[in-house]
């Protein structure tokens, strides 16, 4: 629609417009999610500058304390974008931690041949969800949350307990620091990094990712044009089941320990994270890249409050459910404004 | 083929199967507990596994109730489980406030605080749903997260604990023999009824659940009925919030009412109406929430492992939506007959229920 506006604040304050250009710029949710996170954290360093928040520790804790969530985030990145929800994000990380921890504790079986089979479950059980929405159109909603009830209930079935992991291999893997000069990232930070480069380069630059956009944007459409849009959803559910359960390693790693109520509600987190990252909850539009500053923001909203000191941690959730709401609003300004440009041409 | 019209009548009955499913739940208890259905007399009060069931269905049913609403006006409110903490928590912080916390003037006043709180988060749920145009999973979400934190603000963290005795009465309390909050859940319900099915309301919000754009431009105004189902289902869910603590006679802002948002979708689903909307059924959803009540009580008392719970959950799901699904009867069952008859008129019998399948969009 736009390529020429780059800067928003010069058309915002010329002509009217120009304004409307910038509201139907795609990139626009991007561009403000990022511009907060910058506010936020100037905000961070004016107040905070004495207590050390301008090490640049404090910045790579946010990728450290986040990791699974960045990861569990970009899997539901594809859900949304393809026009679906997936539920059940938080069940299958404290499956997966309850798996690895009972069958490295319990089982004594190494580490390394953990990973690929809580790997491989997770997938599995993306793809059956994927497989039931797709082949028995049932709403995505309610698929997922039957697939939140069974994961943790297979939760419960493996013990009620925790099951805390001693073992070496793990807590040496979990205690890696990766230097970066002066600070250091952990494991759990490379991977999740990792995980958005490559989510990056499937959605920008490969077919399939195309045909997610294309079947979130209009799926109709995407069906007319021969896509194969079956394969594509159950692919789409399958990744997100993949991503959720190496989220779940990464959390494993992070907390060193398998619980029935680990994640309880991160499918919360990780939509929300989506949506303040500015990808649109109808499907087929939206960025990656925002879904890393939608997390950045949710944690750095955890580091303020922890700085702060004073403030308690239930302020978290309801400066979430604030910036979700301002910007599901944002998103309903945007939609509404391209939708009065098709229906005026 | 031998089956009489009577029979075919019965089995065709909306409320069938929902019914079937729960006579066999408690059916099932039978050898393992054998008497279950036995009521016993003890202090004047009732006491029974049937009276149980539906004492601490309570909650459920009141949440499930204006789910259906909601449900068919084609939305969904994901924020009931919220609204049921925060009801609960204005409350018992008021109460407990008070010098004299078994004053019925207090008690009066904390319940109006808590049901004016849930009244305003139906209010903002419709205004997103209805004037903003904000699909309805989405627009309850916030208050679904935000919710919580809120109610956890109120209660400053902690689990506030009231000893009122009026106020212990709405969900511990007992009247003519019979737990009171049976009650005011037959009230809800019996207003409900009146309100939808003898008068317009049930039809008109069938309608919006139809076809919202059509209802507009026939003249209902179908944002005004919009909202009045999310204030009905956030003042519902506020009720059983004031049960869910008084029961308790605490208030957890962390995990009063946690899940029941799902357990109540599940219940209006079993009850027979579709989540796409246009249609409901406040009898199904009674029965729903029963079963699901039935259910968890069945798993305990035959012994099975409580953990499991949630895996049986998850497979009912599974099997009604399966069941709801009109591409699966086609092809599993569609199938089976196909092979029997001649392979000519299967397609056709099939055909039409597969095209009829309104189109699963997340709009």
């Amino acid at each position: 629609m736009s390529t020429t506006t780059q800067r928003p604040t010069v058309a915002d304050s010329r002509t009217a417009g120009k304004a409307a250009r910038v509201l139907g710029d795609r990139r626009l949710p991007v561009l403000v999610t990022a511009g907060l996170f910058l506010v936020m954290y100037g905000i961070g360093l004016s107040r905070y500058q004495n207590y050390g928040f301008a090490e640049a520790q404090v910045f790579l804790n946010l990728f450290i304390d986040n990791s699974y969530l960045l990861v569990a985030a970009v899997g539901a990145t594809f859900v949304i974008l393809s026009g679906g929800i997936d539920l059940s994000v938080g069940s299958v990380i404290g499956f997966t931690t309850m798996f690895t921890a009972w069958l490295v504790e319990r089982q004594g079986l190494p580490i390394v041949v953990v990973i690929p089979m809580a790997l491989a479950v997770g997938a599995f059980g993306g793809f059956l969800m994927g497989y039931v929405i797709q082949n028995f159109e049932i709403q995505p909603f309610i698929v997922t949350l039957a697939g939140l009830f069974l994961f943790r209930g297979l939760c419960l079935v493996i013990s009620k307990e925790s099951i805390s992991i001693g073992d070496s291999s793990v807590s040496s893997m979990a205690q890696t620091q990766v230097s970066l000069g002066g600070a250091f990232l952990s494991i759990g930070a490379i991977v999740a990094l990792v995980v958005l480069a490559a989510a990056f380069y499937v959605l920008h630059y490969t077919r399939f990712g195309r045909r997610v956009y294309a079947i979130g944007g209009n799926e109709q459409s995407a069906l007319l044009m021969g896509l194969p849009q079956g394969g594509t959803k159950i692919a789409v559910y399958t990744m997100s089941g993949f991503c959720s359960a190496l989220a779940g390693l990464l959390f494993t790693l992070y907390i060193q320990s398998g619980d029935p109520l680990h994640a309880t509600g991160m499918e919360l987190d990780a939509i929300a994270a989506v949506v303040i990252g500015g990808t649109l909850l109808t499907g087929g539009s939206g960025y990656v890249i925002g879904t890393l500053f939608g997390v950045l923001v949710l944690g750095l909203i955890k580091s303020l409050i922890q700085f702060e000191g004073t403030l308690s941690s239930w302020w978290t959730k309801i400066a979430t459910g604030v910036l979700l709401c301002a910007f599901i609003l944002i998103q309903r300004a945007m939609t509404s404004r391209k939708k009065a440009v098709a229906g005026g041409s | 083929m031998t089956t009489t019209p009577r029979w075919r009548a019965l089995t065709h009955h909306h409320l069938f199967w929902p019914v079937a499913v729960l006579v066999i739940l408690l059916l099932v208890n039978v050898p393992f507990t054998p008497d279950f259905f036995a009521i016993k007399m003890t202090d004047g009060h009732l006491y029974g596994s049937l009276v149980s069931i539906v004492l601490f269905g309570s909650p459920l049913i009141l949440v499930a109730v204006g789910m259906t609403l909601v449900i068919a006006t084609g939305g969904i409110d994901l924020s009931v489980g919220a609204v049921v903490a925060i009801t609960g928590a204005l409350t018992c912080s008021y109460i407990s406030d008070q010098a004299d916390q078994s004053a019925l003037s207090g008690v009066f006043l904390a319940l109006g605080i808590g049901l004016a709180a849930a009244i305003v988060c139906g209010l903002w749920n419709g205004f997103l749903v209805a004037r903003m145009g904000i699909q309805p999973i989405i627009a309850t979400l916030i208050i679904m997260v935000a919710g919580r934190g809120v109610a956890q603000l109120i209660t400053d963290g902690q689990i506030i604990t009231v000893n009122s005795e009026p106020y212990k009465l709405i969900g511990g309390g007992y009247w003519l023999t019979l737990p009171f909050s049976i009650f005011i859940v037959a009230a809800v319900v019996a207003v409900t009824v009146a309100l939808t099915r003898k008068t317009a309301l049930g039809l008109l919000v069938e309608s919006v659940g139809g076809n919202a754009e059509a209802s507009r431009l026939v003249g209902i105004r179908s944002m005004r009925i919009k909202i009045m189902v999310y204030v009905f289902c956030a003042l519902c869910a506020g009720i059983a919030g004031l049960m869910i603590s008084s029961n308790t006679s605490a208030a957890d802002g962390n995990n009063a009412g946690l899940w029941i948002e799902l357990d109540a979708i599940l219940a209006v689903v079993i009850g027979g109406t579709s989540l796409l909307g246009g249609r409901f059924s406040i009898g199904g959803t009674v029965v729903g929430a029963l079963v699901i009540q039935t259910l968890t009580t069945t798993i305990y008392t035959i012994g099975v492992p409580t953990q499991t719970n949630l895996v049986f959950k998850a497979a009912v799901v599974i099997i009604v939506c399966l069941m709801q699904s009109p591409k699966f009867r086609a092809k599993v069952f569609g199938a089976k007959r196909g092979g029997k008859q001649t392979a000519a008129p299967a397609p056709a019998e099939t055909a039409p229920a597969a095209e009829a399948s309104p189109k699963m969009e997340v709009s």
